[in-house]
């Protein structure tokens, strides 16, 4: 029996369950050079194009910025910046529809290119003499994220540490019409090597697979030529089926492994990216060329030329549509990515970001509107084809019953959202979009439980406060009384008037025994009494506007105009009376929780319940208080349990 | 300008549920040609009654329950469950006798359990059993082939003899199904069975006109029809073959363990693949995905089940055929099957695996 390793050097395939076999139409596309875009007016670089989180900003409106000048800072591990992809003027930063099935307006920056493409000044890296922290900090520099659809960071997968078996580059392209990867491969595959070299270099990988589906003939055989001098570089053509570029099909395909559930790819010594990431590595490293552009299918029945081309990120989709000749039709449909996986988008001033590999404007025959959705026949024909091997018509079943119990048992959030279960139903049920929603549903229902736990968490913690305040009080008057008492009997029993003058005393007493106390009392009240004025202003200020805004639409333009003068006028002054107060408030409020956290700590080993975070700190992190909530009531548990025993 | 939002995948393959069960019930014209030509045109008075039937039944429920009649006319499951059961019933039953199962089976069977896609049983198959328990004699009423009728009947007779019992030269039904000798005849199976309890050998029994000497007269073809649909059908993809292939070859199998043990008083695997309703339910009723299991596994377990529930009530019930019978207890277990034959999912342990 020869090892794996000998079983895949010999060129053995394997094959994963189910799939299906949709219309390719690659052909209008894969076979034409790749077009270069005119430089568009305005280019919509958002500043998030990757899963984590966005670089700082770097640059303001009305500056003037460079060919490949990083417009964020990557600050942290999970964030990859943004840059010019060519010289303009920032015109604008404000929120601008995003490129997700949302369409959610998210923070974009507008440049207004100014036709020069100036570069700045470039540092090209010698790989020979490179160390790996500089290298994977040139590509997170670089901007550059997973270029096959889900955009992680590449810096993180380059920078894993745990030993690597397999690299494996994915150049499988199994959506229909995309013919992106293959025009690069056709036109890069030199440059795609010199990438892979440097993953090797990063990751030391036993062997590196580069899987690629056997309908790109010339790119597979520049591929292969372009690898012909590395040992190790094994260039597989795989038979044609979709989705063999997921991730998990893909690892199966060519490893007969299998990710566990809930893990990933490198927990089984296997490391994956996009032939375009890898591309991309390459300019970065050795040009100093940051991720400013990718090439991007532009097909569909609507266009004249349909093609792929070279887009700079940020190109609104409306510029590559109408470079290929778009025509518009009465009931329009453009899809941001195949017609699998892409989503439609409402408005064609969405820009072209770092994952986007197609723009499909198809006729309505060529991919007709959904007819009506009717009731499943149980025919499992989506069990079938499910890559998974999940059981889609059981997960239809229990998505519309809404019963996360069980739709956790049939491995619901296995679902990849390949699109091969509602390609194949003759019911035409969205299945998919069931499980989106489903799984929205649950992730929800999760949400909601660690906001219920932190609510609780919060209220226990008050409680606790308010306990031990009630002890404090008790305690003081306990400590009065005595203090009194003692005054009394130092003053003798029997007179009258020494009673009197030894209650003078113990008043006195009292009063200099704790003016801490009193203080803080004092300070208290204050502090209520500011926090009520100011609610009482910033309601004032609330209403105003809308209580006047009502009558002032009914009168006529005159009157309107008059109310309209004072109206602002009394807004702002309650405003001002508002924060006035609020900064008042704050100020008692902060003196206050000084001497409480003083006395917190005192108390501290007698009550561990006030280890309980604060509410405040909680809005922080809510896991971690969650946590430190736990711990707490676990250790005020068991001290409680002792003390009993 | 208006831009359409749609849910990926934006593209569907072509081949909608209406399809489906029209290329069932298109398939199943073979048997049906064959059973006219050789056990009478009665099967087509049938066939109109019971879609006639089925479709008003579907159309009353869609009323009541409020929801449009025509797309769920249109996607034809009602017309493929009126067509099943009308092969299934003999060709001259009383005409109300399909109006009953076919009611029975759209309105109970399958509206009241929720409608398409929600019944738990076959509807067909539950009709069956239902006037086979309420009106057996009816149901009974098997003429041998059209070869061994004493009168040839035109396609008016079948009318006449449907509505009234008797046709319209004015024979009734049981002296129609009298051979030409005299003697009443019944099916192959049923006179294999009466013969075998008597006490006569398989070779003494195959020698009556009911049989060609190893399957039944008539019979052979009728099967032979719906095996050629339904090789079509797995041809088209329509069916999957693991039911079929299940429930063939269990039967197969049995049967010839049985007849290797006792030729004498068991019927050859051949008869039993080719005689009654096996490759009707084989390909047609066992193959209804409503009711069949949904699991690759399952599916092999469900028409195991079947093929050997047909065995069992063949060779020791007492009705002449056990296709209804055993499809109805193997859509019992469904459920149970397709709990315990879940596919391992990918990337999670087998079922009983360690860690």
């Amino acid at each position: 029996m020869p090892s794996l390793f000998q079983q895949i050097q010999a060129g053995k395939l394997w094959d994963f369950h189910g799939g299906i076999h949709p219309p390719l139409r690659k052909a209008q596309t894969a076979q034409k050079p790749i077009g270069v875009l005119p430089l568009p007016d305005r280019l919509y670089i958002p500043l998030r194009q990757h899963i984590g989180v966005p670089g700082k900003l770097l640059v303001r409106v009305g500056q003037r910025v460079l060919k490949g000048q990083p417009l964020t800072n990557a600050d942290n591990s999970m964030a990859v910046p943004v840059h010019a992809p060519t010289s303009g003027t920032i015109i604008a930063i404000n929120e601008h529809i995003s490129a997700h099935p949302s369409a959610l307006p998210e923070p974009t920056i507008t440049l207004a290119p100014d036709g020069q493409d100036e570069w700045r000044e470039l540092f090209p890296l010698n790989l020979a003499t490179s160390d790996n922290l500089s290298l994977l900090e040139r590509i997170q520099e670089s901007g550059i994220a997973g270029m096959g659809g889900a955009g992680f960071p590449t810096h993180l997968k380059a920078g894993l540490t745990q030993p690597v078996d397999y690299l494996i580059i994915n150049a499988v392209e199994c959506e229909p019409y995309i013919s992106a990867d293959d025009a690069l491969m056709q036109e890069g595959a030199i440059t795609i090597v010199k990438g892979i070299d440097i993953l090797c270099k990063l990751l030391n990988p036993k062997a590196v697979l580069i899987g690629i589906e056997d309908d790109k003939p010339i790119a597979s055989a520049s591929l292969k030529a372009a690898c012909s001098q590395r040992e190790h570089y094994y260039v597989r053509d795989l038979p044609t089926k979709y989705p063999s570029g997921g991730e998990k099909q893909l690892i199966q395909l060519l490893t007969n492994k299998e990710v566990p559930a809930g893990r990933r790819p490198i927990d089984i010594g296997i490391v994956m990216l996009n032939v375009g990431t890898a591309f991309a590595i390459a300019q970065a490293v050795l040009d100093d060329h940051p991720l400013l552009s990718r090439v991007v299918t532009v097909t569909g029945e609507t266009l004249r030329q349909p093609q792929n081309v070279l887009a700079l990120i940020g190109t609104p989709v409306i510029d590559l549509l109408n470079f290929c000749g778009y025509q518009h039709q009465a009931e329009e449909k453009v899809i941001m990515g195949g017609p699998m996986m892409g989503f439609t988008l409402p408005d064609l001033t969405v820009p072209v970001i770092k994952t986007t590999n197609c723009i499909l404007a198809p006729t309505s025959i060529e991919l007709p509107a959904p007819g009506k959705e009717t009731d499943c026949i149980r025919c499992s024909a989506c069990a079938d084809v499910c890559p998974a091997s999940l059981l889609p018509q059981q997960l239809l079943w229990y998505s519309k019953a809404k019963d996360p119990a069980k739709l956790d048992e049939y491995n619901l959030f296995d679902c990849i959202e390949c699109g091969a279960c509602a390609y194949v139903c003759p019911s035409e049920i969205p299945l998919v979009q069931y499980y989106r929603v489903a799984k929205a549903d649950i992730r929800e229902q999760q949400r909601e439980a660690v906001k219920a736990e932190q609510a609780k968490a919060r209220f226990e913690a008050r409680n606790a406060r308010l306990e031990r305040e009630k002890q404090e009080r008790m305690a003081r008057n306990q400590k009065l009384a005595q203090a009194r008492e003692q005054a009394q009997q130092g003053a003798g029993n029997s007179d009258a008037v020494a009673a009197a003058l030894a209650r003078i005393k113990a008043k006195q007493a009292e009063q200099s025994a704790a003016p801490a106390d009193r203080e803080q009392m004092l300070a208290e009240r204050e502090a209520k009494k500011q926090q009520a004025r100011a609610y009482q202003a910033a309601r004032a200020a609330d209403l105003l506007p809308t209580e006047r805004a009502a009558p002032a639409a009914q009168q006529n333009n005159t009157a309107s105009g008059e109310t309209t003068t004072t109206e602002p006028a009394a807004a702002k002054n309650a405003a001002v009376a508002a924060a006035v107060a609020r900064a008042k408030a704050r100020k008692a409020a902060q003196v206050q929780a000084e001497q409480q956290s003083q006395v917190v700590e005192a108390e501290q080993t007698k009550q561990p319940e006030a280890i309980a975070p604060p509410a405040a700190q909680a809005d922080i992190d809510p896991r971690k208080a969650a946590i430190a909530a736990a711990i707490a009531r676990a250790k005020a548990k068991k001290q409680a349990d002792s003390e009993k025993s | 300008m208006s831009f359409k939002i749609a849910s990926s995948p934006h593209n569907r393959i072509s081949r909608s549920t209406s399809q489906l069960m029209l290329l069932v019930v298109l398939a199943c014209l073979p048997g049906i040609i064959v059973q006219a030509l050789l056990f009478g045109y009665g099967v087509l008075v049938q066939l109109v009654l019971a879609i006639a039937t089925a479709w008003a039944a579907e159309a009353l429920i869609m009323r009541l329950r409020a929801k449009p009649v025509l797309p769920r006319l249109k996607d034809h499951s009602a017309l493929l469950t009126g067509v099943l059961l009308a092969v299934a019933i003999p060709p001259y039953a009383p005409w109300w006798l399909i109006i009953i199962g076919t009611g029975f089976a759209i309105i109970i069977v399958k509206q009241l359990y929720g409608g398409l896609g929600n019944n738990l049983f076959n509807p067909a198959m539950a009709a069956y059993v239902m006037l086979l328990i309420s009106f057996p004699l009816q149901m009974t009423q098997w003429l041998p082939s059209a070869s061994l009728q004493p009168e040839a009947l035109t396609l008016l007779d079948a009318v006449c003899t449907v509505f009234s019992q008797y046709s319209c030269s004015g024979f009734s039904v049981s002296q129609l199904q009298t051979g030409i000798d005299g003697i009443s005849m019944a099916t192959p199976l049923d006179t294999l069975r009466t013969d075998l309890a008597a006490g006569r050998t398989l070779t003494e029994s195959l020698q009556q006109p009911v049989f060609y000497g190893f399957a039944g007269a008539g019979w052979l073809w009728v099967n032979l029809a719906y095996l050629a649909g339904g090789l079509v059908l797995l041809k088209l993809q329509v069916i999957g073959w693991r039911i079929p292939l299940a429930v063939l070859g269990t039967l197969f199998g049995l049967s010839l363990l049985s007849w290797l043990a006792a030729a004498d008083t068991n019927p050859s695997p051949l008869f039993q693949l080719f005689s009654g309703a096996t490759m009707l339910a084989a390909f047609f009723i066992a193959t209804d995905p409503v009711s069949a299991s949904t699991t690759n596994q399952g599916r092999i377990l469900y028409g195991m089940l079947i093929g050997l529930m047909i065995f069992i009530i063949r060779k020791y019930g007492g009705y002449p055929d056990g296709v209804a019978f055993a499809v109805l207890l193997a859509n019992m277990a469904v459920p149970l099957i397709d709990y315990y034959t879940r596919p391992r999912t990918y990337g999670h342990q087998a079922k009983g695996a360690g860690k």
